[in-house]
């Protein structure tokens, strides 16, 4: 039973006309959950995202992308070829309706079809129009194709990540894109604010370039104030001054993350931490009576720093993750598992909270997928599948069009719906 | 009267508790869009960050750190001792008589302890919109864990996706996590104003920022789940693409990424190198022959990249349809064509640190854009917030004053 226009969620009501392949998916996405009815037009074939792997079952099928089922879930699917004069007829009689349109093509190709924003505000001043795109809508980049890679390089999050003696190094989970779709989504709502006095739209134009260069924390600061530029450590942590701190280290299992901050609540971490290796007798005792909490940030001295490294590479070594992290929290010790997606899942504090949904999956069995991404005390944001192809077109054209089930079979019989 | 558009948050008081990163970011767009937000701290337990690097002239002091003005540009310094009873009594009032929107990211029950919990705000202002950041969200074991933002990213799989596969994994720059999450948040927060709007029902928005931060790293989850497979870190490689890495360029520590999505890219880079019978290749013909032959690609391609600079590399690409991005270090992100074109740094004038650089956004509004304006020193505002805003008479505000609370 395909489901109707939703009815809960702070936004519902709102009407999001989402054109976003692979690209700007995550920006219907977020509106969806808040309770906006998003409405995802694909073409004939389906989009583009259904096509991503991995899919469910490891069994590639037009329903099966797990990309697809994370990142449109909440949304409705309506099939037009807006490739045919009708069909884009048809999706600009849509955005007539809509209180937000969003677009994530290379720039300009919408103009080019006749569904830019200067066409589209002249039928609907209200509209909000939101443009997913690399590097914005115009500027030197703005024609240049992108993929995540090339993206994270200009985005200046690569030059900062890798280890020093290798080249520098992306994520190997691909965001780039979603950067860029959550700034289009906060864009959006921030628009939506404005027409609620104004009663106008606008042109929301987000850049993923720019998401990323917003991830860098005060490197780029630290260039700008004091011309220093930070450079990529692997698993340590740059404390100034060409100081660093050992961060990552390989456990019996996999690997832990340890963080020595310095300062006062950094002493009382360490301390705790070289009580715990000294109980196993494992501890050096150039470690023993150090009162860590007189370093400030970055004071530990160099030879202090390597005795740590040394002493804590073997305490880690032979134990777990689990025995290691719950040994931590116990003592209030700043350590914690570098989790993989089988911890995760398994994750006690995410499973106390119940974070993790089952919705049902493309062949109707349950399917584990993430909860919401914020809580909302008094209207919760919404939790469920991704839409099969084409399962809402004709009550999307039923409701925002006013088209009856048979003006809709004809536009189906001359293949511009399906 | 101004010509200017009005600000979309304009006429919103925002009461904001929040510190560090995720906080400040998020509620560093009610300021940007026009909202009142009255930053409260105190100088007996200042921001972290405020003590943070690097500071201006490479002087340390509260009021110097650029890490703290980029987030917190265009609010208002209010310093408010927590702490002292009074200084909590006044806070209440601000967010029962005053706040629209009340911001704070501490640990689960820091504000709940002062009396500033959404229920305790909710008696009194029912309409208030309340928005708690945590790190790993409120209830469950770990709800009170202390930690730091890098250590979410060791937490939320970032960590172990990162990295060489024969190496330790090594982690995303600093408190990754934290710059994830805000713009959901102020998404939410919008949306939370909308459902005022309709209903004048008010609202607690309380994110994890663990959870949040999964939805950027959220399909191997749903991988595991349901194939039971775990995705390992792979360096630059990518199953769908070859060639796909960093290549090294003329100069010193100079990197040029480039990625063929296609066939048609690959044979594109192979003219362009000069390479015509590699395109020709039969072993090179798909992406499953190109990956099993993936380094003597790449040692071809980083012989040409080597002899250019990755301006160079990237304009020759861009001619032949070949996706390539420099890779910018923090000082090329201030001359990169495309970030100026986009104004991404702003610019601003600080009373104690002179000319600083603050991120701009990524995303620009056609009829309304951001007013940026500089961040507070610590306290800069407090006879103003506490005699203007607030209405605090003249004689409580100097025994406030005088009592030590307002510092």
């Amino acid at each position: 039973m395909a489901e109707h226009a939703p009815q809960t969620g702070m936004l519902s009501g709102l009407r999001v006309l989402d054109l976003a392949d692979d690209r700007g998916i995550f920006t219907g996405r977020v509106l969806a959950d808040l309770g906006a009815d998003v409405v995802k037009v694909e073409p004939p074939g389906g989009d583009v995202a259904r096509g991503v792997a991995p899919f469910w079952k490891d069994a590639p099928g037009i329903e099966n992308s797990l990309f697809w089922q994370l990142y449109a879930a909440n949304k409705r699917s309506a099939v037009i070829d807006f490739a045919t004069p009708t069909g884009r007829a048809l999706v600009e009689r849509l955005a007539g309706q809509a209180d937000i349109l969003v677009e994530s093509f290379r720039p300009g190709f919408m103009a080019s079809i006749g569904l830019g924003y200067e066409t589209l505000r002249s039928s609907n001043p209200r509209l909000i129009y939101v443009s997913v795109s690399p590097f914005g809508q115009d500027g030197p980049y703005a024609g240049m194709n992108a993929t995540d890679l090339t993206g994270m390089a200009l985005g200046g999050f690569m030059w900062l990540t890798g280890d020093a003696d290798r080249p520098p190094l992306r994520v190997s989970i691909p965001h780039f894109w979603s950067l860029g779709s959550a700034a289009a989504a906060a864009g959006a709502m921030i628009a939506h604010q404005a027409r609620a006095a104004s009663g106008a739209g606008q042109w929301v134009d987000a850049s993923c370039q720019q998401a990323v260069a917003r991830t860098l924390s005060h490197a780029p600061q630290f260039w700008d104030l004091n011309q220093v530029i930070l450079t990529r450590q692997g698993p340590y942590r740059p404390l100034g001054a060409g100081k660093r701190l050992r961060i990552n280290y390989p456990c019996a299992d996999g690997y832990v993350n340890f963080i020595q901050p310095g300062g006062r609540s950094g002493g009382r971490n360490m301390a705790a931490l070289v009580a715990w290796v000294n109980e196993t007798n494992e501890g050096d005792p150039e470690l023993d009576g150090v009162d860590f909490g007189g370093f400030g940030f970055g004071q530990i001295p160099d030879s202090l720093l390597a005795a740590m490294e040394r002493t804590l590479e073997l305490f880690f070594a032979p134990r777990t993750k689990r025995v290691l992290s719950e040994g931590a929290i116990a003592r209030r010790v700043l350590l914690f598992p570098v989790n993989d997606a089988a911890d995760l899942l398994t994750y006690p504090q995410l499973e106390a909270r119940g974070f993790y949904r089952q919705v049902e999956g493309p062949d109707g069995e349950p399917m584990t997928t993430l909860g919401p991404w914020a809580r909302a005390s008094g209207a919760p944001l919404r939790v469920g599948r991704a839409p099969r192809l084409g399962e809402h077109t004709d009550e999307v054209l039923a409701e925002w069009c006013g088209l009856g089930l048979d003006e809709a079979g004809a536009l189906r019989a001359q293949g511009v719906v399906a | 009267m101004s010509d200017q558009p009005q600000q979309p948050f304009a006429g919103l008081n925002v009461l904001d508790f929040s510190w560090v990163v995720i906080g400040p970011m998020a509620t560093r767009y009610l300021s940007d869009f026009g909202a009142t937000v009255v930053r409260v701290e105190s100088a007996k337990r200042p921001d972290v960050i405020r003590d943070g690097p690097p500071f201006a002239g490479g002087k340390p002091g509260i009021n110097r750190s650029g890490y703290w003005t980029t987030y917190n540009s265009g609010k208002l310094g209010l310093a408010l001792d927590m702490g002292d009873e009074r200084g909590r009594a006044l806070a209440y009032e601000a967010a029962t008589e005053w706040a629209d929107i009340v911001a704070e990211n501490f640990t689960p029950g820091v504000m709940e302890k002062w009396g500033l919990g959404y229920e305790a705000i909710r008696a009194k202002n029912p309409g208030v919109v309340m928005f708690s950041a945590s790190m790993l969200g409120r209830g469950g074991p770990y709800d009170a864990q202390p930690g730091y933002g890098p250590v979410l990213t060791a937490l939320s799989g970032l960590t172990n996706g990162t990295g060489w596969p024969d190496r330790v994994p090594v982690s995303p720059y600093g408190a990754y996590t934290d710059f994830l999450v805000p713009h959901l948040a102020i998404a939410a927060i919008a949306a939370a104003l909308e459902h005022r709007r309709r209903t004048g029902e008010g609202q607690h928005i309380d994110v994890s920022q663990l959870e949040a931060s999964l939805y950027y790293a959220g399909v191997p989850l749903l991988d595991k789940a349901a194939n039971g497979r775990v995705a390992e870190r792979d360096g630059n490689a990518d199953p769908d693409m070859a060639p796909h890495a960093a290549y090294p360029c003329a100069g010193e520590e100079r990197w040029v990424t480039i990625a063929c999505p296609d066939d048609a890219a690959f044979a594109a880079l192979m003219l362009l190198i000069q390479k015509p019978g590699m395109a020709a290749d039969p072993r090179f013909e798909t992406v499953a022959g190109r990956k099993a032959n993936e380094a003597e690609l790449d040692a071809a391609i980083a012989a040409w990249t080597r002899t250019r600079t990755p301006a160079g590399v990237m304009a020759a690409c861009a001619r032949a349809g070949v996706p390539a991005g420099a890779v910018n270090d923090c000082r090329d992100l201030f001359s990169d064509p495309q970030l100026v074109h986009r104004e991404h740094f702003v610019w601003l004038e600080h009373p104690e640190m002179g000319r600083y650089a603050a991120d701009g956004n990524a995303f620009t509004l056609s009829a309304t854009p951001p007013q940026y304006r500089p961040a507070p020193m610590l306290g800069e505002h407090t006879e103003h917030v506490l005699r203007e805003l607030w209405g605090v008479s003249q004689e409580r505000y100097a025994a406030l004053r005088d009592a030590g609370v307002l510092e």
